[in-house]
């Protein structure tokens, strides 16, 4: 009797993999998208996959690269399920993904009421960080280690190329490094702050998405929109563990 | 009329009306038949038939020519303005370039100025098209299309009588219920057919000169699709309106995503769909142009200020399709449709209860991934 559920979410930067037995993740992966998302997902679904998993669903950008899923369904509601199951009684969803961002707006049984998605434009997306720390010359890791040194920096471009020169000309002008990216991270989520408000979210809000890890980024958010912000230390996970739990409903 | 072919060729050949038609229009120029190339479904068709002349549709579906059309006009423009004058410019276009006379109403600014340019290549005729449907803008609208009329009599040099109005009028109106009946096909649940099939019908069909013909051929079809219902095709999809914008060849990229994730388009709110064909003219009514003005003035698009009719009309289609959810497609930088967007998003929400989807396109490809993820998640929460 199989006893387990496989989600896998693809998204642009890194694939996630998470086996699932109906109450708790049992395993998980989670590796570099890079420039080949069909063999990442591949090689996450062997690391991951055993005798009793009973169903596989997959989500994220390359939900239709693996031929041995059973089901396929959208991140959307891959991270709502998610995010009612690791952040509880939450009214809304920020995912604040490699390439894009969502804002998801949850009914009291943590289904999709209303969403939001700003996938036109990098600004305000993880891929803004990684420009960051390349141009300061640091690691995400060190973010949460930022401390205020000098007057707050504003960034007001709204565009990853236009930002990047603009941070280019703080550095020219000897503005200290924390407060730059300090700036970024306000400026980010004030932004995904403005675009979720388009949503009536209630009560507090699931952060998830990679950048969900650093507390900095949560602080901020929370300021940003006014209400309470919660993560979970697996929100990273929290579309591949949406997917598994939907596909646990088809497991016997 | 019977139709020999089976139901896919038959959606087939209207999907080839379009091209199709370019020959047709050749043959029917040389045997002297003039041609008014129209852009909107506020042109009075009626007028130009009256006078024996064939109407062409020129609003451009693809992006074709718009990297010509950005070298005069500004790229953050709708890209149906920009396609349709690339396609004048560059003369890629055989309706344009075999098109007698343009005409254009003033509709929303880009479009208006944009007629202004396209006279350099052609003779073009505008009418002016208030933006509010009071008495007035209707006394206006109804001199306007006299005015119309008088135009095409001295450019084609010829008489319009009001006998020919009135005949026109009754041929138009026997398309409309022909169409009407057609895509009322898809009050039955489960749907019938396909929203593309659909679409491809009343798209082709604009591309029928023989008008009466084209009404005989969508009657058959119609019955041909009510003998071979198969009610097992579509059961269980969830039934989707569309709204917004003419969105052209886009149309394709959205229904794709909707009815490859579970939905089907039951219904078009949009020109071509009900928004254009829905009203009749009154034929009882003894004066033609007011008859016209009446209609046509009442055409629910986001131009006119304030805009009932398009609730009215969606309040209606959201009953009588028995819809699961309604999704607003509007072109890039379409400012009437995209600020009307909030107001229809909460008529529909609130005062029906169906969930909304906005999404902003354009006619490329490249936001296909994007269309099929919202659209997915979209028709997941249904
Ligand atoms: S949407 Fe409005 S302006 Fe555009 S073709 Fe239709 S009626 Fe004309
Ligand atoms: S789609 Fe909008 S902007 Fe474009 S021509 Fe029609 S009304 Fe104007």
């Amino acid at each position: 009797m199989a006893k387990y559920s496989l989600g896998i979410d693809c998204g642009s930067t890194t694939v996630k993999g998470v086996l699932f037995d109906g109450e708790k993740v049992v395993d998980s992966r989670l590796v570099a998208t890079s420039a080949r998302p069909a063999l990442r997902m591949h090689e996450v679904y062997e690391k991951l996959w055993n005798e009793d998993v009973g169903y596989v669903v997959t989500t994220g950008y390359g939900r239709e690269l693996l031929p041995e899923a059973n089901k396929k369904v959208t991140e959307i509601t891959c991270h709502a399920k998610g995010a009612h199951f690791l952040g509880g009684s939450v009214g809304g969803v920020i995912d604040i993904g490699g390439q894009d961002s969502k804002a998801i707006l949850l009914d009291k049984d943590g289904n999709v009421a209303d969403f939001l998605m700003n996938d036109k434009c990098a600004a305000g997306t993880g891929r803004f960080i990684e420009m960051m720390c390349r141009i300061l010359e640091c690691t995400g890791e060190q973010l949460d280690t930022f401390s205020p040194k000098g007057p707050t920096v504003d960034i007001t471009s709204m565009c990853t190329v236009f930002a990047e020169s603009e941070i280019i000309s703080l550095l020219a002008q000897d503005v200290a490094r924390d407060d730059i990216a300090l700036g970024v991270i306000r400026s980010i989520c004030r932004r995904t702050a403005t675009f979720a408000s388009r949503l009536p979210m209630q009560g507090s809000v699931f952060f998830s998405g990679g950048l969900a890890r650093y507390e900095l980024f949560r602080s901020h958010l929370e300021a940003a929109i006014g209400r309470p912000v919660v993560t979970h230390a697996q929100s990273q996970l929290c579309g591949a563990l949406g997917a598994a739990i939907l596909g646990y409903r088809f497991v016997k | 009329m019977e139709l020999v072919k089976d139901l896919p060729a038959i959606f087939e050949e209207f999907s080839e009306q379009r091209k199709n038609a370019f020959l047709r229009m050749h043959e029917l120029k040389q045997q002297g038949k003039p041609f008014v190339g129209g852009f909107c479904t506020y042109l009075p068709k009626e007028l130009p038939l009256a006078m024996g002349a064939c109407m062409v549709g020129l609003c451009s579906k693809d992006g074709e020519t718009i990297p010509e059309a950005e070298q005069d006009l500004p790229r953050n423009l709708c890209p149906l303005i920009k396609s349709s004058y690339g396609y004048a410019k560059t003369d890629k276009c055989p309706f344009f370039y075999f098109s007698d006379l343009i005409v254009g109403e003033t509709t929303c600014d880009g479009k208006k100025k944009m007629y202004e340019m396209l006279a350099e290549f052609k003779p073009v005729h505008v009418m002016e098209l208030p933006n509010s449907q009071s008495p007035m803008g209707k006394k206006l609208f109804a001199e306007e299309i006299k005015k119309f009329k008088e135009k095409l009599e001295s450019h084609f040099e010829t008489t319009i009588t009001e006998e020919q109005i009135k005949e026109a009028i009754h041929k138009t109106n026997e398309q409309r219920k022909a169409l009407k009946a057609f895509y009322g096909l898809q009050k039955m649940d489960p749907a019938p057919m396909g929203g593309l099939d659909m679409h491809r019908v009343l798209d082709g069909v604009q591309f029928r000169f023989d008008m009466e013909r084209a009404t005989e051929e969508v009657k058959a079809l119609t019955q041909k699709v009510i003998d071979e219902y198969d009610p097992e095709k579509y059961r269980g999809r969830k039934r989707i309106l569309l709204t917004g914008s003419p969105i052209g060849c886009s149309t394709q990229k959205v229904v794709n995503a909707i009815e490859s994730n579970g939905g089907v388009v039951v219904c078009y709110e949009n020109c071509g769909g009900a928004r254009s064909v829905d009203e009749l003219i009154d034929e009882t009514n003894p004066d033609v142009y007011d008859a016209l003005a009446k209609r046509y003035i009442n055409i629910p698009c986001s131009c006119m200020s304030p805009n009932p009719g398009r609730l009215e009309l969606m309040d209606r289609l959201i009953d009588e399709y028995k819809i699961d959810g309604v999704i607003e497609v509007v072109l890039q930088a379409c400012h009437t449709f995209n600020v009307e967007s909030y107001k229809i998003k909460n008529y529909v929400t609130e005062k029906k209860g169906v969930p909304y989807m906005f999404m902003e396109t354009d006619y490329s490809s490249t936001d296909a991934g994007q269309v099929n993820t919202r659209v997915g998640a979209f028709i997941e929460m249904l």
